[in-house]
């Protein structure tokens, strides 16, 4: 019987996503008792959450010195359970925390680590990684050759999957810290941006390009990304004719991005825009000329008018989320 | 309407300075040359085994007796041709040292055909005398110039790369030697948070060894009056290298089909398929850009020489992995400038145009002209000379009008510009001119530059295939293979008149492999990222200027 | 101050896999990671805002590093030392940082730099392991450093926006792309940088022992390649005045909206 711990990061009250995802998915492949973590101080009612995504036990660490998001003393706190438990294989679900954490824990059990899986499963009596590599173009199978096991999946990788198992049982760890764990002090705290999702952490991104007509029509984009709750993006064409700023350009030269959703209007499609972006989940891409290569990686291809389609499109999205 | 009635706002003599950095701030180099081409690095070759027997010469140059410009990424960057090599020159610049087999060639030429094509026939005709590659290798350029590079650091040479030259220091009379380019600097000129300015170079020799269209080469023409009988003229070659299933046994060239035949498009050119190894194939089209027709793209006539039946068959099963255009100097031996040197000044390679066009060569002239260019220097360095008294270099002239490259070029001066009367008039002049080596018919046939040719209304357009991403492709896709990814917001370094007649516009909108330019209302867009510095604007109607140091292709296979 | 920067010469070009191995072929052509560039560019301005200090970069790699490094010490960092071993081949993050704390360790460095990608879908996590075996805090996603009485307050960019962390030196930070434009290089800065010294010392130098090292030191292994699982197909419209519904339809039926 294998062990699994899953690392469970929160913000506020609220486990986030992305772990909670994880932890569906270490509960869906049946294999063994899966355990959740989780860190921080006035947390115990986080448990519940954990329970309700298929955690069968909840560790919780509970000290003022782990208020904040720091990840090296969480390193000491999940090292001291995998050894007293004797767990097997550790999963992180990506974000600036868990990195950190994961890697630390690596070093510090020298145990493996792979890092941005898209997939776990288990084959041939082992368990084995998938991850993509050279932009996306092949999926590499990785593995572990001795135990404590450390994944990190790329974030977003697995939708959280509500349980129908009963409640977790809740165990409470003691917390005892190595000095230079606590070393580094958190002066300020980060609170919400309020313009919205920066273009590298966004879950949506619609990006305008010379099909748009003119920078008067960008406004169509920005509507699009704030009732998606989505960020901006450029091409360099645009950008180049100074419609919209560069921090937004999307594109070999510009940003690469991989939120789940990028919506491409009025985009052609050339691949120094592709590179920057074709890492994505799911592509929309409106144009009115049927030929632009962009519609050949699109998942959803719509032969249109970005004027006609993208307002529209705004009204049903907010009427969905409103309503 | 011609390119010629716009030119572009370019004053050679805005690229001329005096050095103006702080005497304790410029860079003070024994010899300098420009361009780390196969005619820079043959003369940094030369000139550090002439230094190493000569040590109280190679003292007397200060810390770094030779420094290489370069201004692409790395040696090899910005290089690009078919190529087959002939390895004379080679042979002798690496005597008792380095035999041809180690050297980086994909082989000697086996067996070679050349072929005229119809739309969907290859009719095989017998090799030209002047094309026969007998004894030549197969070579990258670009792979040629990296290893040339690191024998030139082996032989003591300083190589700095991303170093664009942007002007010509000269001061009483005489060359000092170079200012390269700032760095950092916004679209419109403005300093960015991270700018360099550029620095003088100063160095008792400057060696301009900057390729086609170099550009202070083009500047040193002017300054010192030293232009050729003719003007010069050019074409522009454009390429591809490809991955295939089954080797090729031999070099081809073809002529004919998609090229069209009638004097007055003017559209002199062919291909070339030469193999790299047992799994590689490169090929290309190259078309004289005295061309008309305003629809004429040479990257598109490339797409569709590979839909040949004859052509297809070799790239079966393969794939496209390397793209490049670059542009070769057509004029011939007319068109070499009268005079190579000027005080503290050589040039050599293509920049001096030292290309036998009808033999498809000009590797071996370059290296050839860059080695002649160190001995004459190594000459002018010694105790009682001063290397930009006037006169001081002129062995340099001496020594290439005795060489074989002065020889070969006069014996087929008047080839190319035979075929301004049409291919088939114009190979019967140049079968003539081959038999009599080169004395009937007699005289000196001009050359009309470039930009001076009439602009026919576009009408090939509508042949191009339309990109498959299989077997053809589009003009930004390729660029994208070149390894092109220049900074977006640098200071546009091609200089141009923006506001032009719509054919003019639809003429370097096809004319450039690279989609620089794009007819728009009022004249003429133009995105300078994209530019792969091929030159071919130069020869029609604008003028590229070498953008900021580091940027462009970045080529390994070409 | 001391400022040890970790750089990584990384194959440019079209990057490929080589089928013997099932690892990045690093044959080609390369350079420095950019992102290391921004890495080296911070440590030079600590160091000037510090009134000077030494700024020495550390890699791990194949003697074909050196070009690499000789670009870093042309925009300004003092000297190089490159840990380069045919048995440090194949190693995972487990022996990499084991080496590289190794050689961190004889450097006895105030601060010491990892570049870091802002989108980390290729990104390493390098710093953080290196920081444990070095037993030094660590921050990472820093977009301001500011050095003050012997720690340095850093600017943290996270999902949830912007912490201010404060670590006593010596520390490790990994720096964002967003902290500075690296500098170009001065032409007196590349001539002068092949004069610079670039130590090389092999792992036996280091005191690491040959099982901790290369594909023996790692404890992670590539089993295959694969093509990526095939994208759903892809499916196209016409609008004919009701694409924004059935876009909708596309985005509920995906869970996305």
């Amino acid at each position: 019987m294998t062990s699994t711990l899953v690392f469970l990061e929160h913000h506020g009250d609220e486990i986030l996503k992305g772990p909670l995802g994880v932890l569906s998915k270490s509960a869906s492949l049946g294999d063994g008792e899966v355990n959740a973590v989780v860190t921080g101080s006035g947390v115990r009612a986080l448990a519940g959450q954990a329970g309700a995504f298929g955690a069968a036990r909840v560790y919780v660490a509970d000290d003022a010195a782990l208020e904040a998001p720091l990840s090296q003393p969480r390193v000491d706190v999940l090292a001291r359970l995998v050894r007293d438990k004797g767990i097997e294989t550790v999963l992180f679900a990506n974000s600036v925390l868990a990195a950190d954490v994961a890697a630390g824990l690596a070093a510090r059990l020298e145990a493996g680590l792979n890092w941005d899986l898209t997939d776990i499963a288990r084959e041939n009596g082992k368990l084995v990684g998938k991850r993509p590599a050279l932009q996306d173009s092949v999926y590499v199978d990785v593995g572990w050759k001795s135990e404590p096991r450390l994944a990190l999946f790329r974030s977003g990788s697995f939708d959280p999957v509500a349980s129908d198992g009963g409640s977790a049982q809740v165990e409470d760890v003691a917390v005892s810290l190595e000095d230079f764990s606590t070393a580094a002090r958190m002066v300020e705290r980060a609170h919400e941006e309020s313009e919205g999702p920066s273009i590298e952490d966004a879950d949506v991104v619609v990006a305008g390009g010379r099909g748009l007509g003119g920078p008067e029509n960008f406004t169509l984009v920005e509507e699009l990304a704030k009732a998606l709750g989505g960020a901006v993006g450029a091409t360099r064409a645009v950008v180049d004719a100074g419609w919209y700023p560069y921090s937004t350009q999307v594109g070999q030269t510009g940003k690469t991005v991989s939120p789940k959703l990028y919506i491409a209007c009025g985009i052609s499609g050339a691949i120094q825009h592709k590179v920057g972006m074709q890492a994505s989940g799911v592509v929309v891409a409106i144009n009115k000329d049927p030929n632009a290569p962009i519609f050949e990686f699109a998942d959803l291809g719509v032969v249109g008018d970005v004027h006609q389609v993208v307002p529209k499109l705004t009204e049903l999205v907010k009427q969905r989320k409103g309503g | 309407m011609k390119p010629a009635d716009f030119p572009p706002p370019f004053r050679a003599p805005e690229y001329v300075a005096v050095p103006s950095d702080p005497e304790g701030e410029r860079i003070e180099v024994g010899v300098l040359v420009v361009g780390a081409g196969p005619a820079g690095l043959a003369c940094a070759i030369r000139l550090g085994r002439l230094l190493a027997d000569a040590p109280e010469i190679r003292e007397r140059l200060g810390e770094v007796p030779v420094a290489v410009l370069e201004k692409g990424k790395a040696a090899g960057s910005h290089l690009l041709s078919g190529a087959v090599v002939n390895p004379r020159a080679l042979r002798r610049l690496f005597k008792g040292r380095k035999r041809i087999e180690e050297m980086p060639f994909f082989g000697p030429v086996a067996h070679e055909s050349v072929y005229m094509l119809t739309q969907r026939r290859a009719l095989r005709i017998p090799t030209p005398p002047t094309m026969q590659n007998d004894g030549n290798y197969v070579a990258s350029l670009s792979q040629l110039g990296r290893w040339l590079a690191s024998e030139a650091e082996a032989e003591g040479a300083m190589i700095l790369a991303e170093t664009a030259a942007e002007k010509l220091l000269v001061d009483g009379g005489r060359v000092r030697g170079v200012r390269t380019g700032d760095k950092g600097r916004g679209r419109h000129g403005e300093e960015l948070g991270n700018s360099e300015p550029g620095s003088d170079i100063v160095a008792r020799v400057t060696v301009l060894a900057e390729g086609t269209q170099g550009h202070l080469t083009g500047v040193a023409l002017d300054r010192f009056g030293l232009h050729g009988e003719n003007p010069q003229v050019w074409a522009l070659g454009v390429k591809e290298v490809w991955k295939v299933a089954k080797p090729l046994d031999r070099v081809i060239h073809t002529m004919g089909w998609p090229l069209r035949p009638q004097a007055r498009y003017r559209e002199f050119g062919g291909s070339f398929i030469y193999p790299m190894g047992d799994d590689m194939v490169t090929l290309g089209m190259v078309v004289g850009l005295d061309y008309r027709d305003a629809g004429l793209s040479v990257h598109d006539l490339l797409q569709q020489l590979k839909t040949h039946p004859f052509v297809r068959r070799i790239l079966e099963g393969g794939e496209r992995i390397a793209w490049g255009a670059k542009t070769i100097p057509e004029g011939g031996f007319l068109s070499v400038p009268r005079q190579l040197h000027a005080p503290g000044l050589l040039i050599c390679g293509d920049g001096a145009g030292l290309v036998n066009v009808p033999a498809l060569k000009g590797i071996h002239y370059a290296i050839e002209s860059g080695a002649l260019a160190a001995e004459a220097t190594f000459a002018a360095l010694r105790r009682g000379e001063t290397p930009w008294r006037p006169g001081a270099l002129a062995g340099y002239d001496e020594a290439l009008q005795q060489s074989f490259v002065w020889s070969d070029l006069q014996e087929v001066r008047n080839m190319r510009q035979a075929f301004g009367r049409g291919f088939w008039l114009g190979g019967a002049l140049a079968g003539m001119m081959t038999a009599s080596r080169g004395r009937f018919p007699p005289g000196n046939a001009r050359t009309e530059p470039d930009s001076e040719q009439q602009i026919l209304p576009a009408e090939r357009t509508s042949s191009y295939p339309a990109p498959d991403g299989r077997l053809t492709f589009d003009k930004l896709s390729s660029v994208f293979l070149s390894g092109n990814k220049t900074r977006d917001d640098q200071p546009n370094h091609i200089v141009l008149r923006r506001e032009v007649p719509r054919e003019l516009a639809m003429l370097w909108e096809n004319m450039c492999p690279a989609q620089v330019y794009e007819a728009v209302e009022h004249g003429v867009d133009v995105t300078p990222s994209n530019c792969v510095q091929c030159g071919a604007i130069t020869a029609k109607g604008g003028r590229l200027t070498p953008p900021e140091g580091g940027s462009g292709p970045e080529y390994t296979l070409t | 101050m001391k400022i040890a920067v970790c750089v990584k010469h990384v194959p440019e070009g079209t990057k490929r896999i080589d089928p013997g191995t099932n690892r990045l072929d690093r044959g080609g052509e390369g350079a420095l990671n950019p992102f290391d560039a921004h890495a080296v560019e911070e440590a030079l301005r600590l160091k000037d805002a510090g009134g000077g200090g030494e700024v020495v970069l550390v890699s791990l790699g194949t003697t074909k590093a050196q070009d690499a490094l000789r670009k870093a010490l042309a925009m300004g960092a003092d000297r190089a030392v490159l840990v380069t071993d045919e048995g440090a081949a194949g190693s995972d993050l487990v022996a990499t940082s084991y080496a590289l704390a190794k050689a961190l360790e004889r450097e006895n460095a105030d601060v010491v730099l990892f570049g870091q990608q802002a989108s980390d879908s290729d990104g390493a996590v390098l710093w953080a392991a290196v920081a444990d075996r070095l037993r030094l805090p660590v921050v990472s996603q820093a977009a301001e450093i500011t050095h003050g009485d012997r720690k340095l307050t850093v600017k943290r960019q996270t999902e949830f926006g912007y912490d201010v962390i404060d670590a006593p030196t010596p520390a490790v930070v990994a720096v964002s792309d967003a902290i500075n434009e690296p500098r170009y290089p001065s032409l007196k800065g590349i001539m002068g940088a092949k004069s610079k010294p670039q130590d090389e010392v092999s792992l036996s130098d280091l005191g690491v022992e040959a099982e901790r090292a290369g594909e023996q030191g790692s404890r992670t292994e590539v089993y295959a390649l694969n093509a990526p699982p095939a994208r759903a197909d892809s499916r196209r419209i016409e609008d004919d005045g009701n694409a924004a519904e059935q876009i909708v339809e596309f985005l509920a039926e995906k869970r996305l909206v």
